[in-house]
């Protein structure tokens, strides 16, 4: 039979949650050993028996007989979750207990409580990030590292580290904690979006691994909004913007695969399916009084999305978005962002001006679409020379060989532009 | 047609390495065998798919007939389970082999001829 491809990392996820509440958060180690274990028996079978008509039973059985099998060694020697520790003694209450634990409701609710508690405020955003990456969405180091485009070694260490700290909180988030539930719903949305972001923006050149980064964190945002006391305005606008962001994902590389700059991007390419959801969590998310950033990302997503055609852009009403944003959350980012707003509002000088004032812009310095957008502006108002200055230094900040042909492209341009003007 | 028997044997290390592969790489082994095995059927040459072996054991050894626990320290790969194939001969039976997942572990395919009574 034909199996889902991400089948494996999602019970992964999924388990290891189940697991931790079983054995108790200090024993991380121990439920991610009895995944693999489970892993492990699957594969041996399999081979032989094919694959079972019901995967994710077969395996969560698996895992489930394995546990019951180590509580019923090590209850004398270990302490499992405390909460559970009386319950798990006594063969009367041990596989009913269990039973009710790999329930699909309880399962659920226990993928919440592992998503908050990777969210831990002792954990910096991307040690967060990474977290939820290697439990929550079963990627190994090795996939997190070639999305991130970074070492193995340095993000080998930031995994343990993180858990580490998990492994000493004690107990697993606890919703019924009303004190710190805003503050690490926050983080949690912030962790996603964060997720989110390293698959639109981020410098992996594999669209196989920005796609399936974004699509992760869109599944998570699924799962928090079925958790009513998490279902704040604020995640309904933060899904919205991931809908309507990942609606553009197709477009944003051509047929052969090079990157397309977004005012020549094919619309047509654009998912509806998306862009509705997109507009329907946006409806939902206009209720109460706070603004946040994601309602106004989300807002200025939608502008762009309501336009069937690049020329038909409400340019006006995205660089007013981008003020209200820059009051909210000041990134030289975005700042940049909303000098190309201007710029296509009120002409390329206007849009230069306000680059060439961004605050701090040292911190985006790096970045090669700072550089890119100085050439875009002055290849428009025909300083072709200059422009292709410009892109020659976005080009050497080029993190991926997509960005690196796509910059070469416009220095190309840009050269060639220039010569002819210089001759006429 | 002859008959042989396929024993797949398993290093330490690929064992080893296992545990530590990624849920994502499991699947890709997992479906890479399904895919060999289906193949192997359909084109005829499964007489009896076999059956996987459970890592631990029992050896029992010598005169005293001592009985000690395995996985068995002495020997450097384990057999991981076995396949009964038909095939024209063994160097057919040795070219079908090619095709197991198990090289990419580091592994190995045993290939022995089922002796034939002749009476």
């Amino acid at each position: 039979m034909e199996v889902d491809e991400h089948l494996f990392r999602r019970e992964a996820g999924r388990l290891v949650g189940t697991l931790t509440h079983l054995f108790g958060v200090h024993n991380l180690a121990m439920a991610e050993d009895v995944v693999q274990d489970a892993f492990c028996r699957a594969l041996e079978v399999w081979k032989f028996r094919g694959v079972p008509e019901n995967p994710s039973a077969w395996l969560m059985t698996t895992a489930k007989n394995r546990a019951l099998d180590i509580l019923r060694r090590e209850r004398t020697a270990q302490t499992f979750a405390p909460e559970l520790s009386r319950l798990l003694q006594s063969e009367w209450t041990l596989a009913p207990t269990v039973q009710e634990i790999f329930e699909p409701n309880a399962i659920r609710d226990d993928q919440l409580r592992m998503m908050f508690s990777c969210c831990h405020p002792k954990l910096a955003e991307e040690a967060q990030v990474a977290l939820v990456l290697n439990i929550l969405c079963g990627f190994g180091v090795d996939e997190i590292a070639g999305a991130f485009v970074s070492g193995r070694a340095a993000i080998e260490k930031r995994i343990s580290r993180a858990k580490k700290v998990l492994a000493g909180s004690k107990r697993l988030f606890d919703f019924t904690d009303a004190k710190d539930f805003p503050g690490r719903l926050s983080a949690v949305q912030r962790a996603l979006y964060l997720l989110f972001n390293e698959g639109y923006h981020g410098a992996s050149s594999e669209f196989v691994v920005r796609t399936e980064l974004c699509a992760e964190a869109i599944r998570l945002m699924q799962t928090l909004l079925e958790f009513p006391a998490a279902a704040t305005p604020a995640t309904h606008a933060l899904l919205a913007l991931m809908c309507l962001h990942a609606a553009r994902l197709p477009s944003r590389v051509d047929e052969s695969g090079n990157l397309t700059l977004f005012l020549e991007q094919d619309r047509s390419q654009w998912d509806a399916r998306l862009i509705g959801e997109g507009q329907r969590m946006l409806d939902l998310s206009a209720t109460g009084a706070e603004l946040t950033e994601y309602h106004v990302e989300a807002a200025i997503a939608a502008t762009h999305c309501c336009a069937a055609r690049a020329e038909e852009t409400d340019w006006g009403r995205i660089a007013w978005l981008y003020d209200k944003l820059m009051a909210i959350r000041p990134s030289p980012v975005i700042a940049l962002n909303r000098a190309i707003a201007i710029a296509q509002h009120e002409g390329p000088a206007r849009g230069l001006e306000e680059i060439h004032s961004i605050e701090n812009s040292e911190r985006i310095a790096a970045y090669p679409f700072y550089a890119a957008a100085i050439g875009e502006l002055e290849f428009r108002r025909g300083r072709r020379v200059v422009a292709g200055k410009y892109f020659r230094d976005a080009l050497a900040l080029a993190r991926s060989p997509m960005e690196r042909k796509f910059l070469e492209r416009r220095v190309e341009e840009s050269e060639s532009a220039g010569r002819s003007t210089r001759r006429a | 047609m002859s008959q042989f028997l396929f024993v797949y044997r398993n290093t330490a290390q690929a064992e080893q390495d296992r545990m530590h592969a990624s849920p994502a790489e499991m699947q890709k082994v997992m479906q890479n065998w399904v895919a060999w095995m289906k193949e192997l059927g359909e084109k005829g040459y499964l007489k009896d798919i076999g059956n996987p072996l459970e890592p631990g054991g029992k050896v029992v050894k010598g005169k005293q007939k001592s009985i000690t626990d395995g996985p068995y320290a002495e020997s450097k790969d384990i057999v991981g389970g076995y396949t009964l194939i038909e095939a024209k001969d063994l160097a057919q039976a040795a070219e079908l082999s090619k095709g197991c997942p198990i090289f990419d572990a580091g592994g190995m395919v045993e290939v022995r001829p089922i002796q034939k009574m002749d009476m």
